[in-house]
């Protein structure tokens, strides 16, 4: 297994061995060590790898990933598994602002709590958040899935699309457009699915409040014109 | 004999005109602010201001057509292993696929590549037309992320973080439903038919620190190899250029108000930022402070129409113009052999500007799939390509007659201004004086 020491090698040299690396490589396991706050360790990652970070990561972490499957044996600052395509991203400790911002696919777990801004225009990435999420989360979501196990703070889902937010604790405020749903058994089936593969343990799907768009900001009209 | 008063002329109020009255109906009639495509249309002090000033006793010119006088700029070469190299200092702006039809956007690409330039994709994302047409992309990185994706961050020849756009400092966009095909909505994941709006400021960072970060992370997403360009609106051109060699570009991009955009409000577009003329200077002045002027590329563009824009331009400093609705046009759009559609949309070839509507006759701003029918890419991009060398032979032509062997040896010094406003903005001296606005006597 690959072991890369931060404190000896450079970003750049990790990131561009990541890159080089075919399908099929026998290198499927790195180690990143000492990476002490760096910004964008192991990003732009395209290949089904297995990497762990040995310490809490700057900005970016894992940015774009394609396939990787990261995990963050600390905490993450902004914009952790920003754009993902697919892979897993899973954080220990807890991740800063705009947490899986604009994903697209792949599975975010952040084992402790998020900040502002967690799924921000979120395209089809499923986050599933242990602990609590700051405000304006979820803002202009278009698609995907943001499981929260604990609370989340104001504004939730502002001018949210068509993705879906599971809440199981308290809601300080919803955003312009969100408003809460019934949960159908199809819910059910895809929450559980989702705190399955994100290791939750003693959680049941019943217990979450399922939060989406009202649909009515989708075309404009000047009669809403306060709610912008 | 009764003797008749004499009659007053009606007289129009200068303030309350005749598109004034009217937009005060439509918005009481309507209850929505007008939406529109393009830049400002009101009268700007612009290029048309400035005059070389041509070789004499102290500066001889070069012979045209014999002497050489070069056009080529290199982009790129302060951080990024892969700089791109253009055979002329003229550039296709960002137009996104949604607002044009993709054979609009094929056309400018092979446009482009015959005349030897690039040409940038736009909040859509990057289609196969222009990527397979284009020889040098460049891929806009923009608020909404639509499209974004690593395979296409890697296949670009550079990268453009957009951080405004000069019709619209601080603003965002909107795609309204009609214009939202199967094709455009799938591109930007959201469902079909209803209106999309594209963030104004970007998700994952704020300000010029985090700007530095985001840099980094695509840098390094690409290994390091492609230019990225930050292209900013016509707002605060010193301090934005400033920040942005300190984010670490490779080059800047600055769009005055005239530059156009696809659909904003137009209270938007002639309200907000400075005219195209106004913003160069500052920038180079910013440039020039930080020892970064030719090391980190200016690329201008707003209004940019001729050989005379772009030499201009060029004196004044920037390393390069970009051409959106001149692009536009040179491909067919507000063309006079549509006047009977234009007339029939409630407008005429020429002020046609309602691109967010999708039923341009030209075919060009619209995803139907009849009008599109009617622009031919491989014409459409001939043309293009024609318009772009004579833009070019109209810069050589003056860099001779002011002595130069390269376009980009153009200075300020080869120009005068016929306006006071125009000197003071372009830092020349006003025709038959040595007077330059703000230095003095």
């Amino acid at each position: 297994m690959p072991t890369v020491d931060l404190a000896k090698t450079s970003l750049r040299e990790l990131n561009h061995a990541l890159h080089q690396l075919k399908n099929g490589s026998n290198e499927t396991a790195w180690e990143v060590i000492n990476p002490k706050g760096s910004h964008a360790v192991a990003a732009g990652v395209d290949q089904p790898v297995q990497i762990d970070v040995r310490g809490s990561v700057g900005y970016y972490c894992g940015g774009m990933n394609d396939g990787g499957a990261i995990t963050v044996h600390g905490s993450a600052g902004p914009g952790v598994g920003e754009n993902m395509m697919s892979g897993t991203i899973v954080v220990k400790g807890d991740a800063s602002q705009y947490a899986g911002a604009t994903a697209r696919g792949g599975l975010l777990v952040i084992e402790g709590n998020a900040s502002s801004r967690c799924g921000i225009s979120m395209k089809g990435i499923d986050i599933v958040v242990h602990g609590d999420i700051g405000h304006m989360s979820a803002f202009m979501a278009q698609t995907g899935t943001l499981v929260v196990l604990g609370d989340a703070g104001d504004a939730l889902g502002d001018s949210i699309y068509e993705a879906k937010l599971f809440v199981r604790g308290k809601v300080k405020s919803l955003g312009a457009d969100c408003v809460k749903k019934k949960m159908h058994p199809k819910h059910i089936d895809r929450l559980q699915k989702l705190l399955d593969a994100a290791g939750v343990k003693g959680v049941k799907p019943e217990e979450f409040t399922r939060y989406g768009s009202a649909r009515t900001l989708y075309n404009f009209n000047i009669d809403n014109a306060d709610a912008y | 004999m009764t003797y008749k008063n004499p009659p007053t002329t009606p007289r129009k109020s200068a303030t309350f005109d005749d598109y004034t009255l009217s937009e005060i109906r439509r918005a009481a009639a309507t209850g929505i602010y007008d939406i529109r495509g393009s830049g400002a249309k009101r009268k700007l002090p612009h290029f048309d201001d400035l005059l070389f000033l041509g070789a004499s006793i102290s500066r001889y010119p070069l012979e045209g057509y014999r002497e050489r006088c070069d056009t080529s700029v290199v982009l790129g070469a302060r951080h990024a292993k892969k700089p791109i190299e253009l055979k002329i200092p003229i550039t296709v702006a960002g137009m996104s696929f949604g607002s044009l039809s993709g054979p609009a956007k094929e056309a400018l690409g092979r446009g482009a590549t015959l005349a030897g330039t690039s040409t940038t994709t736009g909040d859509g994302g990057m289609t196969e037309e222009e990527r397979g047409h284009s020889k040098t992309l460049v891929y806009q990185y923009l608020p909404s992320r639509y499209g974004m994706n690593p395979r296409d961050l890697r296949r670009a020849d550079a990268i453009e973080i957009v951080v405004g756009q000069g019709a619209k400092p601080g603003g965002g966009g909107m795609l309204l439903g009609q214009k939202i095909s199967d094709r455009v909505a799938a591109m930007r994941d959201l469902p079909q038919g209803i209106d999309q709006r594209s963030a104004c400021r970007h998700p994952d960072w704020t300000g010029p620190d985090d700007l530095e970060i985001k840099i980094l992370e695509i840098r390094e997403i690409t290994d390091w190899e492609k230019p990225i360009y930050i292209k900013v609106g016509g707002a605060r051109p010193y301090y934005d250029t400033a920040l942005a060699v300190k984010a670490g570009a490779d080059v800047v991009v600055l769009d005055g108000m005239q530059g156009g955009t696809a659909a904003t409000q137009e209270v938007f577009i002639e309200n907000v930022g400075q005219p195209t003329l106004a913003c160069i200077r500052p920038a180079v002045q910013a440039l020039q402070d930080l020892n970064m002027h030719r090391k980190v590329q200016l690329i201008v563009s707003g209004g940019i129409r001729n050989g005379a824009d772009v030499a201009k331009a060029l004196a004044l400093g920037a390393d390069a113009v970009s051409i959106g609705t001149a692009a536009l046009v040179a491909l067919g759009d507000n063309d006079p052999r549509w006047e009977a559609e234009y007339n029939a949309l409630g407008t005429t070839a020429g002020a046609y500007d309602d691109w967010h509507e999708g039923k341009d006759p030209a075919g060009i701003t619209t995803q139907d799939p009849e009008l599109m029918k009617r622009l031919d890419p491989v014409a459409a991009g001939r043309r293009l390509a024609n318009y772009l060398k004579v833009m070019t032979l109209e810069t050589q032509t003056i860099a001779r007659a002011c002595g130069k062997n390269d376009v980009h040896n153009l200075e300020p010094e080869d120009l005068c201004a016929l306006t006071v406003e125009a000197a003071a903005m372009a830092q020349v001296p006003l025709a038959g004086t040595n007077w330059i606005p703000g230095k003095g006597f």
